[in-house]
Order: structure tokens, then sequence, then C-alpha cells
């Protein structure tokens, strides 16, 4: 009785197997290569594991947490209710402490990203350029030196900094063999915008610029820009980092042909025309990863601030990422620190998209066809206008040659 | 079809060995010795040394081993241990963590019940007492002092009877301290010195469910500092070099700092530097200090509470604080083993003494965060308006102090 049905059925099945791809509907998983699937799923089985329980798991949870009011004690899963957007609120709308601290540490990041960036790139490939010189001597030796910053830990490095930068430190002994009185760095709360602003004689707020801005802020402390402080950062990142960017572009400068150099010669451009016009628009894609890599290394800065004095002096080295820790594990207000996370993770996400914007191909989709046609116009009419010009030299030499 | 079903079993056999992996160890056999585990934070091998040989003097008479675990960052670990059901069954709690923990449930309220909870400062239990409750028994303390280089001193020419007892006794041999290479008083810009002469001026920050942190003493505090530094005589640790004020003291760089009996801990480093301690000079209000301290911190509900709290009495007994002195120098938290404590070590008498009118450091629930605030405003003092740093302080105290009743 059993075998039978099975049989049938089997049959069953087989036939509208074949009636399906009579219709033309793939039947997925038979035939020769149908065990692939199989094995393919085996072996990529180790990687989903570690991702979804280390990554995909703990970010979920994590994002659950930004809208509970766990309190750190037990596993957030049954020690806590959900609170809606209220920690997101604190952070954000609530005038209070909370929102002041995200704001200046929102402030302190802006500042600190939009200089680190585009000086950190525009060095790693002022670097990379001069290290990829044929007629440079002892390049590995360069190579090295550029890069040996960027594998060194970086508590060991800001270690040194930080004894560098002291009031009596080295820097400031050089800059006093100059004649020149050097701030006591890492205790200087002030703004450089402030300070150049003092320097023309400018040293409170005109009112206009005591008007409340966003995040609990006015404008005026919005406008301060990086502290004395925070500059040391700066300037440590850029050099620890520059020369991990410099390997980077060396690798896309190595895939850039001799040929297109000198083809590039023989049309007469100088060396600046070929670096911009030639080399620079083949480092796009590596340009883009630069970019996006500094983008998201330079707003989770972290280490830095741990090691200098959490956020001292006068909260002005604060970050978004040391406040979600401070805020979780000092505090233990655990929602918030995870809302703040989330936000930092969407304000990385729009400078990302941002930036892949502006760097976008402009040969691609419809703005890309525009210009292509624009120029096509004008390419056409210039030829035109030139063969005017050439049937009208015929003309005056025919006309001549009829005189004569 | 296939696809999903493949996947939908990798998952579950995925999540069922990650869950696995995840629940250590959960079953301690009842029977053999108690297993305890203890988390420190610890100024030194001298202290974890002491503690250990303290906990197995106890596990050897109780049937128990205790594992004590100096941490590299006391808070965070906590925060770790707590948030993964996997807390130390006791640790050191700091004072200003401490109503942050309690008001989220995470102690175990034993102290009251201790067989010696009537022996220890009054102050110190107050500290210690949440929501009208002793809840965990105080470790040691330590209060503020002058502490003075004597070699400095004596070449300024100054003598036992000019150590000063007022603000202007502070402020003439500062003065006379005070050379192109020493500044005469130096110590960290924050809340836990400034708070010092807030309180001896006359100010306080809360009274009852009012915040008072803007009245006229609380200013008349920071302006006598705002004076000192004008004058040079004062200066913050960061200013000439040092890493914080018994760093100054001891390479000579300040003659007068104010720090408490952790100054000790400078003879490794400069064995060379003579200095005595002294009571703070008194305010226009009267002598004031502050006092820190941690307590014995066990966590709720925990299934080793009976032994834990059996290790505390014993930790607390005046033999062990006074064990503990001699290994690192804190004071012991009852008043007996205190007394022995300034008997024995004269050197650190006028830190006991500070105690009698000594008060704890403004900590409730969430005030952590609007003092670290205060103390960055602080480093605008100088050039900046007292009342208006102090204004700001009013606003965030009030408002963290309406939230952490409201709760």
């Amino acid at each position: 009785m059993g075998p039978t049905i099975l049989i049938i059925r089997s049959n069953l099945t087989r036939e509208s197997a074949m009636a399906q791809s009579l219709r033309g509907t793939t039947f997925r998983g038979r035939g020769i290569r149908g065990a692939e699937a199989r094995y393919g799923w085996a072996f990529v089985a180790p990687a989903i594991l570690i991702i979804g329980v280390f990554l995909v798991i703990p970010i979920f949870l994590a994002l659950f947490v930004s809208f509970s009011n766990w309190n750190g004690l037990g596993s957030p899963l049954n020690n806590s209710a959900l609170v809606g957007v209220d920690n997101y609120a604190k952070v954000l709308v609530e005038p209070g402490l909370a929102q002041r601290d995200f704001g200046l540490s929102i402030r302190n990041n802006l500042y600190y990203v939009i200089i680190v960036v585009p000086l950190q790139t525009a060095l790693a490939l002022f670097l990379a350029v001069q290290v990829n010189r044929r007629i440079l001597r002892g390049r590995g030796f360069f190579r090295t030196a550029f890069y040996f910053p960027s594998v060194t830990s970086s508590v060991a490095i800001v270690t040194i900094f930080i004894f560098l930068f002291t009031a009596s430190g080295a820097v400031n002994a050089i800059l006093g063999f100059f004649g020149a009185d050097g701030p006591n760095w890492f205790a200087d709360p002030s703004g450089i915008i402030h300070n150049l602003l003092a320097g023309v004689g400018v040293t409170s707020a005109p009112d206009a610029l005591l008007a409340a801005g966003p995040l609990g802020l006015d404008w005026w402390s919005w406008l301060s820009g990086p502290s004395v402080a925070m500059c040391v950062l700066i300037i440590l990142a850029i050099f620890t980092t520059s020369g991990t960017f410099m390997l980077l572009f060396l690798a896309a400068l190595q895939n850039v042909s001799g040929d297109i150099d000198e083809a590039a010669m023989v049309d007469g451009a100088g060396p600046f025309r070929k670096f911009f016009s030639v080399t620079l628009p083949m480092l796009k894609p590596t340009l883009f990863t630069v970019l996006t890599l500094g983008l998201i290394g330079t707003w989770q800065v972290f280490d830095q601030i741990y090691l200098t004095g959490k956020g001292a002096p006068g909260k002005t080295l604060l970050t978004p990422a040391y406040l979600a820790y401070d805020t979780s594990f000092k505090g233990l207000n655990w929602g918030e620190g995870a809302a703040i996370s989330f936000i930092l993770f969407i304000i990385i996400v729009s400078f990302t998209l941002l930036q892949r914007y502006v760097l976008r191909d402009r040969d691609l989709g419809r703005s890309g066809e525009r210009r292509a046609a624009k120029r096509e116009k004008q390419f056409r009419n210039e030829a035109a206008v030139g063969a005017a010009q050439i049937a009208r030299k015929q003309e005056d030499s025919i006309s001549q040659g009829e005189r004569r | 079809m296939k696809y999903r079903k493949w996947s939908a079993v990798l998952l579950a056999a995925g999540v069922v060995a990650s869950l696995g992996a995840c629940a250590s160890g959960g079953g301690d056999s009842a029977d053999g010795p108690q297993k305890l585990t203890m988390l420190i934070g610890s100024s030194g091998d001298a202290e974890t040394s002491a503690v250990e040989s303290a906990t197995t003097a106890w596990a050897a008479d109780n049937n128990a081993t205790v594992e004590v675990i100096a941490a590299s960052d006391l808070t965070q670990q906590l925060s770790q241990g707590f948030a993964g059901d996997d807390a130390p069954d006791v640790f050191y709690m700091g004072w200003d963590q401490f109503s942050t923990y309690a008001s989220n449930g995470y102690l175990e309220p034993y102290a009251a019940d201790l067989a010696n909870a009537g022996e220890f400062y009054p102050s110190l239990v107050d500290t210690f007492t949440y929501d009208d409750t002793f809840t965990c028994a105080p470790k040691d303390f330590s209060t503020l002092g002058l502490i003075i280089n004597t070699d400095l001193w004596a070449a300024a020419g100054l003598t036992d009877a000019d150590v000063p007892t007022d603000w202007d006794g502070l402020e003439a041999v500062a003065t006379k301290l005070t050379t192109p290479t020493t500044v005469g008083l130096s110590f960290g810009l924050e809340y836990a010195r400034a708070g010092v002469f807030m309180n001896q001026a006359g100010g306080q920050l809360v009274d009852g469910d009012t915040v008072v942190a803007d009245s006229d003493e609380n200013v008349a505090g920071l302006e006598y500092l705002q004076k000192l530094h004008d004058a040079g005589v004062l200066k913050w640790p960061s200013e000439i070099s040092a890493g914080w004020a018994g760093e100054a003291l001891g390479a000579g760089k300040a003659a007068m700092v104010i720090e408490g009996p952790w100054i000790k801990g400078i003879q490794g480093d400069f064995p060379d530097t003579n200095y005595a301690a002294f009571e703070l000079p008194a305010g226009p209000a009267g002598p004031s200090t502050f006092t820190f301290t941690n307590c014995w911190g066990i966590p709720a509900n925990s299934d080793t509470k009976d032994a834990a709290v059996s290790l505390v009495e014993f930790l607390t007994s005046d033999a062990q604080q006074l064990a503990a002195a001699d290994a690192f120098g804190v004071i012991p938290s009852t008043e007996s083993g205190a007394a022995e404590y300034a008997t024995k070590y004269p050197e650190n008498a006028s830190f006991v003494a500070g105690a009698d009118y000594a008060v704890s450091p403004v900590n409730f629930a969430g005030s952590a965060t609007v003092i670290s605030d205060f103390n960055a405003q602080l480093e605008s003092l100088i050039g900046g308006d007292a009342k208006q740093i102090l204004g700001t302080l009013q606003t965030n105290l009030q408002a963290a102090l309406d939230e952490a009743n409201g709760n």
C-alpha cells in the first residue's frame, strides 16, 4: 500500500517537474550541478555563522537597546521595557546636559573630520607620487619610513605625542628656540577660530551669534573651530594614517602604465597637467576608497580620546564614539549610549553617500548623457566653424590664384 | 524551496551553537569549597597582595577559595560583569558611582545587618546610604590635607609656627614659597579640590531637595582661587608640566599641594623628597575637607551573598583594616581603627583629624555627569566668571536632582 502511493507521488512530482520545464520555468536544484548549491552553502556556513553571531545579532540587539530603558543589569531582552524614541529625543531635542554634550561631541568631531580627511588624503597622494618616481634613490627606505607610523600601535604614538606636547615638552622647546611661546597644547580648550578672531580684537561673541543653534549650542560655540588640544590630535591622525593610504595610492599608481604617461607627454602635457588631467582621474576608484575609509575612521575616533584624558580639556576632545562609551559604561544609560552610536552610524552613512555623489562617474547616467550630448554639439559646432574656415581659405587661395 | 530549507537549518544550528557557547559553566556544584571572585581597583602590587593574603586567610577558615582580580578599568569591567550576568561576588565600589549603581538596583543592601555596622564613621555611612538604607560597608577612607615640601619650607625661612590655619595665612606662605622655579601651591583644578574651598567659604551644592550651587559663598570660594592664581602663587599641575599635584611636589615644582594619604605613592619616584601633611587651613566659615571612600559592593540577589557578607565582615574588622593600612596606607573606616592608625602613623594623623569635619563630595544618581561637566567648565575659571560657571552647574545639577528624585 505505502510503496505504491510513494511511487505514484514521485511520478506525479516528476510529471509536474516536466510540466514546469515545458512551461519554461526552470526547476532549480536538479541536474548535473544540482548538489553544488548545497556544498556552496556548507562552505559559506562558517562565515555566515561568525558574521551572524558576532555582527548581525549584536547590531540588532544594540538597535533594540537604543529604544529601551535597559540599565545594564542582565540580558537586555528580558530586563528592559521599550520607551520609544526617548533615548534619541534626549540627545537630539530635549534641552539639557545630554543634548549639550552630544552637540559638543558632534562639533569637535566635525572639525576633526573636515580637517583630517582632505589633508591626510592629499598627503598620502603626494607621498605615493614621490615614492613612485623612478629617479628617486632609496625608494624602499622611504616607503617603509612613511608606512611605519601606520603599523605602530596608536597607543604608543599617542603617549609619545602627550610627552612631546606638554607645556615644557620638545615641541615648545623648539618653538622657544625660535622665540615663539608655545601653548600648553593638551590643556588648552580654546578654539583656534576664536583665537584668530581674538587676534583681530574680537574676544566675545557678537549678539547675532549668541542665538541658540542646533543641539543646545549657540552659534558662537559652533564656530569655535577645533581646540588647540584637538589640533594636536589632528596632526597625529594625519601623521599616522597617511602612510596606510599612501600604500593604497601606490598600488593604484603602479597600475597606471608608462605608455599613458608618455602619450600625455607627447601631447604636450607638463607635469602638473599630466598629474591632474591624466593620473588623478585614473586614481578615482582608489580616491573613493581612501576617502570612505578616512571618513569612517575619523568619525569613529576613540582611543586617542580615551588616552588623552577622556574629553578634557573643557570637553573639546569629546567625540560621539567616546560619549557613547562614557554614557553606557559610566552613566549606565545604555539606551542613550546605543542611540548615540546609531546616530553616529547614520552620520557616517550619509557622509559616505554624499562623497559618493560628489565623486560619481560623470560619464554615466542621464546627466552623463546630457554632458556627452553637449560636448558633441560643441564639437560639431567647432568642426563646422573649422570647416567653414578651411573652405574660406581654399576659396581665398583659389580666388588669389585666379587673380594671378 | 530547497535553498531556504538548508539556510534555515544552518541558521538554527548556528544560533544553537552560539547560545550554547555563551552559557558557559552555569552549574557550580554545591559541594566542595565555595568559589568567590573579587574585583578590585588596585593602586599597585602592594595593595593587590595585601588583599590576596587577607582573603586567603578568610578562605582557609570558611571552606572557600577567593580569586582576587585587579581591574585595569574597574567601572568598565563592573558594567560588563553586570550586563553579562557574571558580576564579581565582591568588588570595590567607588563613592562617585555608588548612587548610580544603587539606584539601578545593582547592589545588595547588606551593610545594616553587619555585626560592626555601628562602628563606622557616620559620614561614611551617610555616603553609602541610598534610599535610607545603609547599603554597603565602607572599606576605608581618605581625606584631603595640605602636603608641604619641608625642605623648600625651611629654605624659605618658615617654621612649624607658620603652618597656615586660614586663607590669609595660606596666601602668605604660598607667596613666600613661590620662586622662579617653584610655585607655592598646586592642585588639580576640579570639583574634588575646588569644592573644598567652596565649602570652607560656607557654601554647599545641595540643601535637601534644592540645589544651591550658585550661592555667594561658593562664588567666594572660586574667587579666592582666582585671586591666588592671578597672584602667580597657585598653578595647576598641567601648567607646570606635572601629571598630577603629587608629581609636582615630588619634583620640587610645587612647594605645597592638596592631596590625601595616597601621597605616600610618590616615594617610589622621588625618594629624596621630604614632606609633611597638615590639616587644610580653615576658610571664612570654618574648616572643611572632602572624604573619599570605597565600599565593598555585593551584587543584588547573588547566590554567594552569605559567604560574601562574611568575607566583608572579616575584611572590615579593625585588625584586617590595620593590616591593610600597614600595607598600602589607607585609613581604617571604623572610628576605633582610625584612632589606632593615627597613633601608629603620626605623620598621617592630620588626615584622621580631618575626618571629624569632613564631608562627602556631592553624590546622587546622575550627579557624576554633571560634576564632570563642572570640571570641564572650571577650566575656564582663570580669566572667566565664577558666577557664570556656578550658574551652569546650578541648572544642570538641579535637573539631575529632579530626575533622581522623580524616579
